[in-house]
């Protein structure tokens, strides 16, 4: 098991955002999750990192406690990779300086070795020729390739998508659905907060259902779009693929 | 910590010396209540002039307002006010110290109106232009009100600048708050009275240091 | 006109004065190099050290900071001149307008690059921290980066008005430019020293706001 999440709860002063999250993924899967706006579906994802902090539960990452008094956050950073939604991409680097900062002053990795890695990085999502130039010189689609790029250079268990695709204009879109495609094919385990319901069909393992800070039904795609046992569901879905 | 009291927070000496502190105050008001009004006005003439199409105006325009800007304020003072009677014009103190300042304030109010009056979409005017309003109207209606809102943190700022300003006004013996402060403390042998004097400064001058606070780090922020 | 000449630009004069003048003028360098350095380096340090968001740490660097954000030049530099002395503490001129512009410089920059650091959007640093990166590498290479540019016109522009403030340095008997013009002035009782002395701020500070001008126009683009 790469994520084990157990009785998460998460709240924001008096906002309780998550109410009891358990959730486990295997290797190799690839878990959708879905549900509507402040459903806390990014909170779960940013908990996962630590980027937020859990108030209460366990998270352990490929066995690892992220939560325990004295671990070392920034190594356990290094094996899960995460994709914002606005891409966050460096504007000061170019792409290949985006996605070798961390290789050298995380993984302590020479120039070159940093930059040989990189390429490989940005050929992997196919910008291999783009290394040289800046974010504001690329498009939203390529942005967010380079973005991912950045997370898979460090070779992370595990991948975190929050609304990857959400900023980006239409045509943009597949170019990054691509990106993702080929990495659930060569094996890595991802966990991917999105509207985007065809890719979630085509390529998902499991589909997780959220509402209002808990998860209220999860299961294999074609269980959940064609037959959820709550009618919620049924209307959610109905209403994003319109 | 008797020692420092007696040194700079001395009561008696306080009271001794307030009613030249007091003096000192509102003259520094007078001064301010001057040029401030004087230097904006002056400003606004010179962005406004920057803005004919002549380019040889433009470019002594941008001379002038260089020139006043590189020179510093308490070099221009004692210019004017040491160096002037030497032309037979024999200003008072105060004359001369406003001179200077308007010289000075009116630069750099000049270059932050001419910012403002930049920073107005092109389409504003050009809007203004095709509903048949003339340059100067377009200016007078259009532009300066919004170049104005654009720049009023800027304006803001400098105001602080030219109150604190004033101060260098003791050098040439016009007694404003400093004067009076130096004065008082080399009749006491007491440092009480520079010390009110930087007191008062900061009561009256540190709620426009943080109003300015919020509004420089909304400008940072929208870059 | 001649009388003119021969009082402002009277060449014997000036050509009296002119060593002093430019002693002067490497002391106004010194001075002014000297409070630029540590002036901006204090500045960045204290804004880092907001970073760490450790309250009380907080409040006494904002509270010194508008301090000296509110208080006038000449004030401080006086403070420190005439006022220590009377509690035990003795500074050269020289110190007391280098510290109290440093002190000012200082507290301007903080301001300017603290506003800085809160502009960089917060994704970059939830991007670095999530690649693993350390809070201070973070800092290093992300977010100060990205922070500065968006300074540098702003600072360019304070760090040159706050330089200018060297001339004050005369009112406490630091050999810089006015020093040495205002004692030839008061010798020969004749202001060609002043023109002198006028002539070398030009000298130095002109392509000083030519240099702002620019930076200002460069970093206005960048993005």
């Amino acid at each position: 098991m790469i994520l084990d999440v157990r009785a998460l709860h998460k709240s924001f002063g008096q906002l309780e955002v998550l109410k009891g999250i358990d959730l486990q993924v295997a290797e190799r899967e690839l878990v959708f999750v879905i549900g509507p706006s402040g459903s806390g579906k990014s909170t779960l994802l940013r908990c996962c990192n630590r980027l937020e902090e859990p108030s209460s539960g366990s998270i352990r990452v490929a066995g690892i406690d992220i939560m325990a008094p004295g671990v070392d956050i920034n190594a356990v950073r290094r094996r899960i990779g995460m994709v914002f939604q606005s891409f966050n991409l460096y504007p000061h680097l170019n792409a290949l300086g985006n996605v070798t900062l961390a290789l050298q002053k995380v993984l302590k990795k020479p120039k070159n070795e940093a930059q040989d890695l990189g390429v490989k990085a940005l050929t992997r999502v196919g910008l291999a020729e783009k290394a040289k130039a800046y974010p504001n010189e690329l498009s939203g689609g390529q942005q967010q390739r380079v973005a991912i790029a950045r997370a898979l250079a460090l070779e992370p268990s595990i991948m975190l998508f929050d609304e990857p695709t959400s900023a980006l204009d239409p045509e943009l879109v597949g170019s990054v659905l691509a990106v993702m495609r080929e990495m659930r094919e060569s094996g890595m385990t991802m966990v991917v907060v999105s509207h985007e319901m065809r890719f979630a069909r085509g390529a998902a393992d499991r589909v997780v259902f959220m509402d209002q800070g808990r998860i209220l039904e999860q299961g294999t795609p074609q269980k959940l779009f064609n037959q959820p046992e709550h009618s919620r569901i049924r209307e959610f879905i109905a209403s994003i693929e319109h | 910590m008797e020692t420092l009291i007696n040194a700079f927070f001395n009561t008696s000496i306080l009271r001794e010396t307030a009613p030249y502190l007091w003096s000192g105050f509102l003259m520094t008001l007078l001064l301010t209540i001057v040029v401030v009004p004087l230097g904006l006005a002056g400003g606004l003439a010179l962005a406004l002039l920057s803005t004919v199409k002549f380019r040889a105006l433009r470019l002594a325009l941008i001379f002038y307002t260089d020139f006043f800007r590189a020179f510093p304020p308490l070099v221009l003072l004692m210019f004017i006010a040491f160096g002037l009677p030497f032309t037979g014009l024999d200003l008072p103190a105060f004359a001369s110290v406003a001179l200077a300042f308007l010289l000075n304030t009116s630069s750099y109010y000049g270059e932050i109106f001419r910012a403002g009056i930049e920073s107005v979409p092109r389409g504003q005017l050009e809007a203004a232009r095709s509903t048949g309003l003339g340059a100067a109207q377009t200016l007078a209606y259009v532009v300066v009100p919004q170049a104005t809102r654009n720049v009023i943190p800027d304006l803001i700022s400098n105001t602080l600048e030219v109150v604190k300003l004033t101060s260098i006004a003791s050098v040439v013996a016009l007694p404003e708050l400093l004067y009076a402060a130096r004065q008082a403390q080399s009749i006491t042998y007491n440092a009480t009275p520079i010390i009110a004097a930087g007191i008062i400064y900061l009561v009256c001058l540190w709620p426009l240091v943080r109003l300015l606070s919020r509004f420089e780090h909304r400008q940072i922020a929208l870059h | 006109m001649g009388k003119f000449a021969d009082t402002f630009l009277n060449w014997e004069v000036m050509a009296q004065y002119a060593p002093k003048v430019l002693e002067g003028f490497f002391v106004t360098i010194q001075l002014a190099i000297a409070v630029v350095v540590t002036g901006i380096a204090c500045g960045l340090l204290l804004a880092v050290a907001r970073t760490f968001r450790l309250r009380v740490l907080n409040f006494f660097i904002v509270a010194a900071v508008d301090v000296m954000r509110a208080l006038p030049p000449l004030v401080l530099i006086m403070i420190l001149y005439f006022a220590l002395p009377t509690v035990g503490i003795k500074f050269s001129g020289f110190v007391a307008t280098w510290l109290a512009l440093s002190a000012i410089l200082a507290a301007f920059s903080e301001e300017i690059f603290w506003a800085g650091i809160l502009a960089v959007p917060r994704g970059q640093w939830e991007a670095a921290r999530s690649t693993g990166l350390g809070f201070m590498q973070t800092m290093t290479h992300v977010v100060l980066p990205q922070a500065v540019r968006l300074t540098i016109p702003p600072l360019t522009n304070r760090t040159i008005a706050i330089t200018k403030g060297t001339a004050l340095g005369a009112t406490v008997a630091v050999g810089e430019i006015l020093y040495q013009a205002q004692t030839g002035y008061s010798f020969s009782y004749n202001p060609s020293p002043l023109t002198l002395g006028a002539i070398a701020y030009l000298i130095l500070f002109i392509p000083v706001v030519w240099f702002g001008r620019w930076v200002e126009t460069r970093f206005a683009w960048k993005r």
